[in-house]
């Protein structure tokens, strides 16, 4: 297969959009979970007007938060398919411009020292477009995902020591959810890097904050810990909003590698309620969302 | 835990007379500010034509479409989606805000300090918190954008929006010294042991 830039400006373009207007169907499944064990009144009826702007924004065609996010785009490239690399990436920044232009949206991508938007929700190295590989065939996958600033200004590394341990780790996570309190956009989904130098331990982390509800760490031990902490965040009391209750997270997800023996590194990316996040394939066939 | 409706600007006696736990419906107008505004006004001096005096401003930045001058709107913009950002990160604002400018109902997401909560006491104001990421919804109490202010901050710019039933909103923070956010934070920091205990992370004590 031969992969088409027009193909692949037009579906970035449209994967912004709806991205931002349609929450992904396990995160869905979340709050119904949430709002089930949920006990505190306030907690509840919050829960409640969350659930109602998704139909809303459903209903009204609308946006479903106001913040557009830093736009990031996952590529997975699989088998024999012959592709022109800065073709495809100046394609994704045609798409995610437009998007902006076109919809329209708002641009929140500023220049970090002058501040200036060009509103283009584009800028020095943003669209992120990251870029992977796997063995499926004739197929490229691009999941789009409009990070809210909210959240990602929850993040958070230490590079901790060996002698500091796993419970170190766990304490890092439980401190800075605690500090984090409300300005997050609870529920979330906080994601843990263990491991790797200090840049693939935060970038562990991002992929931990956007994996879909109802994945596990593929690491046994990284799973053990998910677990532990998943069940301790909520016992916190922070609830939605950070106004008290028991659904502070959906779930705790971590994402491991392996890492020097003199380090230890944790990280902590936080992914608002609004999880937004869209798939589109390009195969022989055409275009399709998943 | 009263309801009330409150058809802005508001007086002293009104914003005084709100309690934490409260819930309010603003009525009529209501201003959009962030963080390059607050920086421009306050760091850069800018001031605005606007008269701010007794308002609510809500921390938000719109998505908004560019539309001609219509009979009885000279505002070039229409509303896409508008909601609330973190409100946090605009803490060492609040007082010069409400002191020069005379605001007195602060609207935003996830609350906001001790410097804000004393100047809702020495000065008489109140936050309101709408849920955040809930933007969808918020815009459907918005009628219209009525005006823009400093639009070359754009998307950062003083809006002045028309509205229509904004809420409810809950009094998180009040001209009492009663906040929400604190509250829940340190019940959490109370819990935070005995959490840790159970994680098997608890602190090493000295031998």
């Amino acid at each position: 297969m031969q992969l088409d830039p027009n193909e692949v400006e037009e579906l970035a373009k449209a994967l912004y959009v709806r991205a931002l207007k349609l929450l992904p169907p396990d995160i869905k499944r979340g709050f119904e979970r949430l709002s089930a064990a949920e006990t505190d009144a306030t907690a509840r009826t919050i829960l409640g007007t969350m659930v109602q702007n998704i139909a809303v924004a459903e209903r009204t065609n609308n946006l479903l938060c106001q913040d557009t996010g830093i736009p990031i785009y996952n590529v997975t490239i699989g088998r024999n398919v012959e592709f022109d690399g800065v073709a495809m990436s100046e394609a994704i920044r045609r798409g995610c411009e437009r998007a902006t232009r076109e919809h329209p949206l708002r641009s929140s991508v500023v220049h970090p020292i002058t501040r200036k938007n060009e509103q283009s929700s584009c800028g020095i190295r943003i669209p992120i477009i990251n870029v992977d590989f796997d063995g499926r065939d004739e197929t490229v996958a691009i999941e789009m995902i409009p990070k809210g600033s909210g959240s990602e200004n929850g993040s958070f590394l230490q590079m901790l020591i060996p002698a500091d341990g796993a419970a170190a780790v766990k304490r890092f996570v439980i401190d800075r959810v605690i500090e984090c309190g409300g300005r997050v956009c609870p529920p979330t989904i906080v994601g843990v890097g263990i491991g790797g130098t200090s840049d693939l331990c935060m970038h562990l982390a991002k992929i931990a904050a956007t994996r879909p509800l109802g994945t596990t760490c593929a690491d046994p031990e990284g799973a053990k810990i998910e677990a532990e902490l998943s069940e301790a965040v909520n016992e916190l009391g922070i609830g939605p909003q950070g106004l008290g209750g028991r659904a502070t997270s959906f779930r705790v997800h971590v994402e491991v590698a392996a890492t020097h023996i003199t380090m230890n590194p944790v990280a902590v990316n936080i992914q608002c309620h609004s999880a937004r996040r869209a798939v589109g394939l390009i195969t022989p066939g055409g275009v399709s969302f998943i | 835990m009263a309801h009330h409706v409150l058809d802005m600007p508001v007086s002293d006696a009104q914003v005084r007379a709100l309690k934490i736990g409260d819930t309010v419906t603003l009525e009529t107008v209501l201003f959009g500010i962030r963080d390059a505004t607050l920086i421009a006004m306050f760091d850069g001096g800018r001031t605005t034509r606007f008269d701010l005096k007794g308002h609510a401003v809500v921390h938000t930045a719109p998505n908004v479409r560019k539309v001609d001058p219509r009979p009885g709107n000279s505002c070039p913009y229409e509303a896409v989606c508008i909601g609330t950002t973190t409100s946090m990160r605009v803490e060492r604002f609040t007082r010069p805000l409400m002191q020069r400018e005379g605001v007195r109902v602060i609207i935003g997401k996830g609350g906001m300090g001790q410097g804000t909560l004393d100047a809702l006491r020495d000065l008489g104001g109140v936050y309101l918190a709408v849920v955040g990421g809930a933007a969808a919804l918020e815009t459907t109490w918005i009628e219209s954008i009525e005006d823009v202010d400093m639009d070359d901050l754009h998307p950062e710019s003083l809006w002045k929006f028309r509205i229509k039933g904004f809420g409810p909103l809950l009094v998180t923070m009040d001209s009492h010294g009663g906040s929400l956010h604190a509250d829940v934070n340190a019940a959490a920091l109370s819990r935070r042991d005995a959490i840790l205990g159970k994680l098997g992370a608890a602190e090493r004590t000295r031998a």
